[in-house]
């Protein structure tokens, strides 16, 4: 035994005594706690991960029976393979990171030992979902790092636009996660069992032709699940309005860990798309939507943290289009590299907030580069890499993902290309906007303390190195060797996306700055088409929420309910108390008038009896 | 005497002696009640032993004739579909009870009697194993619930109270007619003994007789219940009653309906059972979304409760109509998780009120600032209401709609469509209930929970994470008792062993 439940219940610990007796501990003991488990945390997996060596097949720990019942038996198993190797050092280390960031961040903010505790508490749930040996259990991590989003979306909880979007991400990720469960229905039906190693087993020994319908039917059904969690078209909407966050949330939950859950989930039930040519030709072709809709959308935002959500859900959409081609090891390695540049990007960007005591409008900055120095160097270095600048660890894990998708389809390669230049142009454009020009706010910025650039560091380092780290051939066994047959062309093209990208916002922004203004003008159609995010939750208010609400008032409620229903019942008693008026005056208190009754009821009995036949 | 009857008799005597206890010492009053229903409930646990060990039979089982001619039998038992039904009552008793504390000034000896006396009808439901006295338990039970909207009810309590009682009775005239008729065929009004006969085919029913007396038994049970479109007393009744009221009438009275259709409706009336089953499933999936969509809308946060009940009872009647192992003990664990989750928001809720005097969710707006412990407790019930997995509604739910899935896709895919809209009424309420802005009426009377609140709330928090984790100590005996009724169930259309292999849906649903 690895006792493995001890990577779960070592943030849930830090979670339960900061949330229990938060209150009352002082900020150095809530930071021990909340820090403290993370870091035990991450070094009982690099421990366990030594320990187990090379991982060539599944580790398994059992613990209890959860639910037994008919054909369902789950139980409460966690398990360990490369590809949940990989997602427990990226989960515990890029959290342990942020977390120490958060010391510095959320310094002056009321509800401290709430946000640890919140954050531990999100830590537990995302280590459950990577560690979970069957569906069910990691349905359970799942909904949990839902809730922990929901709640620290939710944590300015004065704010009504922090409250509305908490609601709106839960409510969206519950319409991805009624597939998901759905999915989960069917598979139990289908397989008997839950557990990740039965079900690959029972798959491989399938034939593609009888199975086909219910395994594509479950594996667009987990597709429903995965686009809610990870943002996918159409059910992205929550992410942008979930950076009313606290910023290092944004960088753990919905950017580096939480969002990537739908990729994980995908890549562990690989061997279930394997036998769905058709779902996984969905998953492509919604990944590269998302990475284009999302992409152009960033073009135009003007809030930093805006323009950094809406490049998370374009750049999940790139880990889809990994994943849809077939080629899962390259959409694990690009979670990994954007936990470290976006994670890194997201923290860069609190730290200006930071500095600019919550100033997030791009357009009140400005010439920051001399200001806040180390902000500014760590930022650039995450530009650069999810830029896919060489040879950094965004151009490796991106050039992965590329030539996989040339191979299957060369017009999904070009329309990625694309996309890699407009990633390239908004993030370079967010750096120049804020860094270069002259400063165009009003408050005095000011470096960050050292708590926080320490983890930026590290993460610049890992961004720019992290490509290194060769996680495609790594996760060989699970997904077969990656494509090692780099066509030079092809690489060059994207790259050359990437510059040219950099090169024109550096044009717009920096050589002449009245470029966009005129293109603004001169295209204003699509330039507010973009701008206001092509109306999607407009429409989606107008279609669904507000036909939804007043429908059920409306209709249901006062129509059905209490006009129909209750009309009829109340209109029932009302005839009751007529009949029983009429009934009163047979109540006369003659005797004769009763006998007379009483004969003519026995009559009338003994004729129903004889005409009906009785009832024996 | 066994422990079954001392729990029959205990609160009845308790009944009697609060209506006698000095009427100007409502202290004396409530800690007599208190201490009466606590002891009820440390000796219910009694019965877990006994029934663990032997779940698809009768332990406790007392039988002696009551009524000469006709011949009514005192004919009582729990197994493993009662067992927990009953711990369920008399654990909300003296919850309840603590619960109307601070809250009942008026009539307090009546009050606490008629709690009792709930207690003594609910328990003898849950453990009838006659016909005739399951049916007057069946009104015992209806008559202090009546009294307790009535008297100590909101502004339109008559009227709820009237609705609830006129409602209840014309279902349970027909189930009156129904074991009456039952009893002219067979002369006896013994259930074991009936769905005996009625297995082994000695009491053959034509196929219309077996319709309608299922259909008298089920309409009684689904007014209870309540299944749309037969709910719209709920609202009124849970919006009028007490707080305490609206505890025992949702985490009990409700599941008296579910119980009586698992317990009478499915052994004595296979085949009417599994004819019925696509429009009562329909039935089941339509309130599911109906009700979840009407509780979305309501302003007053007690009736929002009540339209979720609707929704959440939806899916034990799925779950027992799926006729799948895993339906029926899903639809069953339910029934506990409900009363658990369900009642804890009736209290949360009456806490509110306590405080600011209003059920109006308009009236609300930034509790949480003021009340954090309060917050996070609604919080947690909320969570266990909606479904979050680890707490207890997740895996009845969760077994509901896996039998569902056996059965039809359709069937699972609407009714999830409920797990969805839960979070939309639920999450909305604590919104404007708790986010935002602190109001100065609300800054000025809403304060945190005291001691005794937390002792109230502590035990179903407790239950709700135990049962959401620890399903080990709760779901055997259920299992293994609804094996047996599905082995009745399914029977006559040939050897299918629900435990082990899939029900097609053909086999299911055949004729």
């Amino acid at each position: 035994m690895h006792q493995l439940w001890l990577i779960p219940a070592l943030p849930f610990a830090g979670f339960l005594v900061n949330g229990i007796f938060g209150r009352r501990l002082g900020k150095p003991a809530i930071n021990a706690v909340a820090i403290g488990s993370v870091l035990l945390s991450f070094l009982w997996v690099v421990k366990t991960l030594f320990a187990l060596g090379p991982l060539e097949s599944a580790y398994t720990e059992s613990y209890f029976t959860w639910i037994q019942s008919g054909i369902v038996n789950v139980g409460f198993d966690f398990a360990v393979d490369r590809l949940t190797a990989v997602m427990l050092l990226v989960v515990t280390g890029v959290g342990l990171l942020i977390h120490i960031y958060a010391v510095g961040y959320m310094s002056h903010e009321g509800g401290y030992y709430r946000f640890f505790a919140y954050l531990n508490l999100f830590m537990f749930f995302m280590l459950i979902l990577v560690l979970a040996a069957n569906f069910l259990l990691l349905f359970v991590g799942w909904e949990g790092v839902g809730l922990c989003s929901y709640l620290l979306i939710g944590f300015y909880f004065l704010k009504k636009s922090a409250g509305d979007a908490g609601k709106k991400a839960f409510v969206v990720n519950r319409i991805g996660d009624f597939g998901f469960s759905l999915a989960i229905f069917l598979t139990l039906v289908t397989f008997g069992s839950l557990d990740f190693g039965a079900i690959n087993a029972k798959a491989a020994a399938m034939s593609p032709e009888t199975s086909a319908g219910v395994i594509t039917g479950i594996c667009l059904l987990l597709l429903v699940g995965a686009t809610g969690k990870s943002a996918q078209v159409p059910l992205y909407v929550w992410l942008p309005d979930a950076m009313e966050g606290p910023t290092p949330v944004s960088a753990l939950i919905h950017a580096a860990t939480m969002v990537t859950a739908g990729v994980y989930m995908i890549a562990r039930s690989a061997a279930l798309f394997n036998l769905a040519p058709i779902a996984l030709e969905v998953v492509a072709v919604i990944g590269l939507l998302t990475a284009v809709l999302a992409a152009t959308i960033g073009l135009a935002q003007n809030d930093i943290k805006k323009v950094f959500a809406y490049s998370t859900v374009s750049q999940l959409g790139y880990m889809f289009l990994a994943l849809g081609v077939g080629a899962y090891s390259a959409g694990i390695f690009h979670v990994m590299t954007h936990a470290f540049f976006k994670a890194l990007l997201f923290l860069g960007a609190g730290s200006v907030i930071h500095a600019l005591e919550g100033e997030q409008d791009l357009r009140h900055m400005g010439g920051l580069r001399s200001k806040i120095p180390v902000t500014f160097l760590v930022l650039v270095c995450a530009a650069v890499a999810i830029a896919g600048v060489p040879p950094f660890s965004g151009f490796k894990s991106k050039d992965e993902i590329l030539l996989a998708v040339h191979a299957h389809s060369p017009w999904m390669f070009w329309v990625g290309v694309v996309t890699a230049g407009m990633t390239a142009f908004y993030v370079f454009r967010a750096i120049f906007l804020c860094f270069f020009g002259s400063y165009r706010g009003k408050a005095h910025p000011h470096e960050s303390p050292l708590v926080m650039t320490l983890p930026l560091g590290v993460l610049a380092l890992l961004s720019l190195g992290g490509g290194y780290i060769d996680v495609p051939h790594y996760l060989a066994p699970l997904f077969g060797q990656p494509n090692t047959d780099h066509d030079m062309t092809l690489v060059a093209i994207s790259v050359g996306a990437g510059l040219a990208g950099i090169f024109l916002a550096w044009l717009f922004y920096v050589v002449k700055p009245a470029i966009p203004e005129a293109l603004a003008k001169g295209l204003s159609g699509p330039y507010k088409l973009i701008y206001n995010k092509y109306y999607v939750d407009e429409v989606y208010d107008s279609l669904v929420v507000h036909p939804l609400r007043d429908g059920s008032r409306s209709v249901l409620w006062r129509g059905i309910d209490a006009g129909l229903i209750d009309g009829a019942v109340n209109g029932a008693g009302t005839l009751a108390r007529s009949i029983g008026a009429g009934l009163r005056t047979m109540q006369s208190g003659y005797i004769r008038r009763y006998a007379a009754w009483v004969v003519l009821g026995s009559i009338g009995l003994v004729a129903a009896v004889t005409f009906l036949g009785g009832a024996r | 005497m066994n422990l079954l009857d001392l729990l029959l008799l205990i609160p009845a005597a308790g009944f009697f002696i609060t209506l006698l206890l000095p009427r100007d010492n409502p202290g004396l009053v409530r800690n007599f009640a208190l201490g009466l229903s606590v002891v009820v409930f440390v000796m219910s646990l009694g019965l877990i032993g006994p029934v663990q060990s032997n779940p698809d039979a009768y332990s406790f089982e007392s039988n002696a004739v009551w009524i000469e001619t006709p011949h009514i039998r005192y004919h009582t038992g729990v197994d493993g579909l009662s067992l927990w039904l009953v711990i369920l009552s008399t654990l909300l008793t003296p919850i309840c009870i603590l619960v109307s504390w601070k809250y009942i000034q008026k009539r307090v000896n009546e009050f606490y009697a008629f709690m009792l006396l709930l207690l003594v009808g609910v328990i003898g439901v849950f453990v009838s194993l006659d016909l005739f006295l399951f049916y007057v338990f069946w009104e015992v039970s209806l008559v202090p619930m009546y009294f307790l909207v009535g008297i100590w009810g909101h502004d339109k309590r008559i009227y709820a109270a009237v609705k609830f009682f006129l409602y209840t009775m014309a279902g349970s005239v027909l189930m009156l007619a129904a074991i009456i008729y039952l009893y002219n065929k067979t002369g006896s009004f013994d259930l074991p003994g009936i769905v005996g006969l009625i297995g082994d085919g000695r009491l053959a029913l034509s196929p219309a007789e077996g319709f309608w007396l299922f259909l008298a038994f089920f309409f009684a049970f689904a007014i209870k219940v309540p299944l749309f479109p037969l709910h719209t007393w709920l609202p009124d009744a849970h919006g009028e009653a007490p707080t305490a009221g609206s505890v025992m009438l949702a985490s009990v009275m409700l599941k008296l309906g579910t119980y009586g259709i698992v317990r009478i409706c499915l052994p004595m009336f296979p085949e009417a059972a599994r004819d019925n089953a696509p429009w009562i499933i329909g039935l089941a999936i339509a309130g599911i979304i109906y009700g979840a969509l009407v509780a979305m809308v309501q302003p007053n946060m007690k009736r929002l409760v009540a339209y979720s009940s609707v929704s959440h009872l939806g899916f034990v009647i799925l779950g027992v109509f799926s006729f799948t192992q895993a339906g029926i003990d899903g639809a069953v664990y339910q029934m506990l998780n409900h009363g658990i989750s369900t009642g804890a928001l009736f209290i949360l809720v009456g806490y509110l009120y306590e405080r600011h005097h209003t059920l109006e969710i308009a009236d609300y707006g930034g509790v949480g600032t003021v009340a954090p412990w309060l917050t996070t407790v609604f919080m947690v019930t909320t969570l266990a209401s909606v479904g979050l997995p680890l707490l207890n509604n997740f895996v009845g739910e969760f077994l509901v709609l896996q039998g569902a899935m056996q059965v039809s896709f359709g069937y699972a895919f609407f009714a999830a469509i409920g797990v969805i809209l839960s979070v939309v009424y639920m999450l909305w309420m604590v919104q404007r209930t708790f986010y935002g802005e602190t109001p100065d009426e609300v800054r000025r009377h809403v304060t945190d929970l005291n001691g005794r609140e937390w002792a109230i709330m502590l035990p179903l928090i407790v239950l709700m994470v135990w049962m959401g984790i620890g399903t080990k100590s709760f779901l055997p005996p259920i299992t293994a008792n609804n094996q047996k009724t599905l082995e009745m169930v399914l029977q006559p259309s040939g050897a299918l062993n629900a435990a082990t292999t899939l029900p097609a849906k053909e086999s299911v649903h055949a004729r």
